[in-house]
């Protein structure tokens, strides 16, 4: 059977295709297919030929084998050093023995290819930072995704995340108008508290269009309303679009770059429509990573921006804090042990650990912020990252991941890590439930709710 | 032959190198799309420059980074071997005698001790980067035949060098394999991974952009390599 009903070359494209890969459970079928998926090796070599360039090329043919990658790798070092968790070697045993071999490989070998990329890597981009040519094996991941995709050798979950992006813009089941009704709903939920407050939807030329996260909308609503709050308490004139809401991209995870490109259109052509001054993505790092650092370069945009400026939330608290529209309460800043996990997508790949330890310095009492070891860019993966966290089939690999970051607090003696990054955030409560370790873990809009000064005009009457 | 060897055979392995270096500088050059490696490095030619060269500059210090500081012997052994198989072709003594008489110039050269103990540090470096391919478990599983080789024809002129300096057997033979064997490493740098002499700066120069122009490097105080 070259082509299974549900695992094959086809992207989803329909609602109905969706829904009947949703309905085979946990991928049983899917997965069956895929043993006799064929490989079409000469689209694969054609590939490569077209989009294997000097940059990857290189990077190849340089590797020293010298294994000073070995050591950067989290899953290398939790994995009692495995030699086969060296990221050159994960690398050079998949996509460039693919090179070598010209495309011509068989089905075992796509399906180790296909473990390899997705749960013996997590894109984290650590090992990049350690090797002396400048090898960095989490592209090359990126890269390897794109071709496993393109030859259907994806999980399974990464396929429907793929497709939900295709039909409905977003990774989850959640339309246009669901979207603007929870926020709504959530507003008016706190209105008696919040007077005043609204949900500007698609108001032309704000100064903030925020754009979410569709597992927001979906199973953490309050974080709306959370948001919603903090910009009405800063005094911001802010909108969210009715259409192009999703900062997040499954797309990304599974290598389907035609659906990245679908995706980031789509909050794009929201900026263009409504001309907001800035956009604000929320606590996300691949969604920031997605829309804000590739996603131009998907999208066509020689200058590497989107169109509007467009800045994480972190970047939003800090000046928000840094400018007094946010106040705390000195009474009622961290008092405990606290810690800050650093997400790969945004301090790594954007430089923003400054601003991160800058949102600390005003809510935590001084002498109570502790750094996890590694930390900022050359922090480890919570564990989760790059889909990890919502693929099946590797759950136990991905629980065994997770150990590094459990030990990482562990060891920093902290009783509360703050995870501004939903994947990141995920990975800490899935750790704390495998492993009990007694933590508590937050995203930053409720701990900012609870210590903010409520503005007098903007208070409650009794 | 020594004429031949010193002569013809020595303008053509020069020859070959430094080409095959420049072709594959510019090919690689070329090769880089905006697009596709998402990094715009037309649009930011300034910031690009800035992180390339930082990114070159922190790899070529000892130390100068988290990863060498991290792996102290591996900083050393590998300083100690590119140090002076860099230095040692280029200035010693006895090639910028031969310039000399070929073109009529020589350049700075190194002081005979120091050129002494360079080599020494070459072949002895040479000696335990072999033997920790052999006793890392993460380093042998990366490890082929042909990288045995490489690191064979990149030490071979400098142990003949030595034989042929500390005159031991017969010079001139020794001096005739000194020159056959640097000859060889030559002409197959281009060949090679041992392009890495202009392809370690393109490559790092590159992710320097990347992390300059696209990763962060326009926010805050940019990336600590």
């Amino acid at each position: 059977m070259p082509e299974g009903t549900l695992c094959n070359k086809k992207p989803i494209e329909t609602e109905e295709a969706l829904k009947a890969l949703l309905a085979d459970k946990s991928g049983k079928v899917y997965y069956e297919e895929m043993k006799s998926l064929e490989i079409d090796d000469k689209l694969l070599w054609k590939t490569i030929q077209n989009t294997l360039k000097s940059r990857l090329r290189t990077w190849l043919k340089i590797c020293a084998h010298c294994g000073m990658c070995a050591d950067s790798c989290f899953l290398y070092l939790i994995n009692d050093r495995d030699p086969k968790q060296v990221p050159a070697y994960k690398i050079q045993a998949t996509l460039g023995e693919i090179v070598r071999r010209k495309g011509k490989v068989d089905n075992d070998f796509m399906h180790m290819a296909m473990e390899t990329a997705w749960a013996k890597c997590t894109c984290c981009n650590r090992c990049g930072m350690y090797c002396p040519h400048g090898i960095d094996m989490g592209i090359m991941f990126g890269y390897l995704r794109g071709l496993l995709y393109q030859q259907g050798f994806v999980p399974w979950e990464m396929k429907i995340g793929a497709g939900m992006h295709r039909v409905y813009r977003a990774q989850m089941d959640v339309t246009d108008e669901d979207f603007v009704e929870t926020f709504e709903w959530m507003i008016e939920e706190y209105e008696d508290d919040y007077p005043g407050l609204e949900v500007p939807v698609d108001k032309e030329g704000a100064d903030i269009m925020y754009t979410v996260n569709a597992r927001e909308v979906k199973h953490y609503p309050e974080d709306l309303a959370e948001a919603g709050i903090l910009f009405h308490l800063a005094g911001e004139n802010w909108t969210v679009p009715s259409k192009g809401w999703e900062q997040t991209s499954l797309a990304m995870f599974a290598g389907d770059w035609a659906a990245c490109k679908m995706q980031v259109e789509s909050v794009y052509e929201a900026m263009e429509r409504l001309k907001p001054k800035r956009m604000v993505g929320t606590e996300c790092g691949h969604a920031h990573r997605a829309t804000v650092i590739e996603g131009p370069y998907w999208a066509g945009r020689k200058n590497g921006k989107p169109p509007a400026e467009s800045i994480h939330y972190v970047e939003w608290v800090a000046e928000a804090l840094r400018t007094g529209k946010l106040k705390i309460d000195p009474a009622k800043r961290i008092k405990r042990q606290v810690t800050l996990q650093d997400s790969c997508n945004y301090i790594r790949n954007n430089g923003l650990k400054e601003v991160t330890r800058e949102i600390m310095s005003y809510m935590v009492e001084p002498g109570y912020f502790v750094e996890m070891t590694p930390n900022k860019e050359h922090n480890y993966c919570c564990g989760g990252g790059g889909g990890f966290n919502g693929i099946g089939i590797f759950r136990p690999q991905r629980n065994k991941a997770l150990i590094t970051k459990r030990d990482q607090i562990l060891n920093s003696g902290a009783e509360l890590v703050i995870a501004p990054c939903h994947n990141c955030w995920d990975a800490i409560r899935d750790l704390e439930e495998e492993y009990k370790i007694g933590i508590e873990w937050s995203f930053l809009k409720p701990l900012l709710i609870s210590m903010v000064e409520v503005p007098e005009h903007l208070q409650a009457k009794e | 032959m020594f004429a031949f060897l010193t002569g013809f055979m020595l303008w053509l392995s020069i020859g070959i190198c430094l080409i095959g270096l420049i072709v594959h500088l510019v090919l690689y050059v070329r090769g880089l799309n905006w697009q596709l490696d998402r990094v715009a490095y037309g649009a930011y030619p300034a910031q690009g420059f800035k992180g390339a060269v930082r990114s070159i500059y922190r790899w070529l210090i000892p130390f100068g980074n988290h990863s060498w500081r991290k792996q102290p012997f591996m900083t050393v052994i590998f300083f100690g071997f590119h140090v002076g198989a860099v230095l040692v072709p280029i200035f010693l003594l006895a090639h910028n005698l031969i310039l000399k008489e070929k073109l009529g110039f020589s350049l700075f050269t190194l002081n005979p001790t120091v050129a002494d103990f360079l080599t020494w540090a070459v072949v002895i470096s040479a000696i335990l980067l072999a033997l920790r391919r052999v006793a890392l478990p993460e380093v042998r599983i990366l490890t082929t035949v042909y990288d045995y080789f490489i690191l064979f024809i990149s030490t071979a002129p400098f142990i003949t060098g030595l034989i042929a300096r500390y005159q031991i057997g017969d010079y001139s033979f020794w001096l005739t394999i000194h020159i056959l064997c640097g000859e060889a490493l030559l002409i197959a740098i281009p060949f090679t991974k041992l392009s890495h002499i202009i392809l370690f700066f393109a490559s790092r120069a590159q992710l320097g952009m990347d992390y300059a122009i696209k990763r962060g490097g326009m926010k805050g105080k940019g990336i600590a390599w």
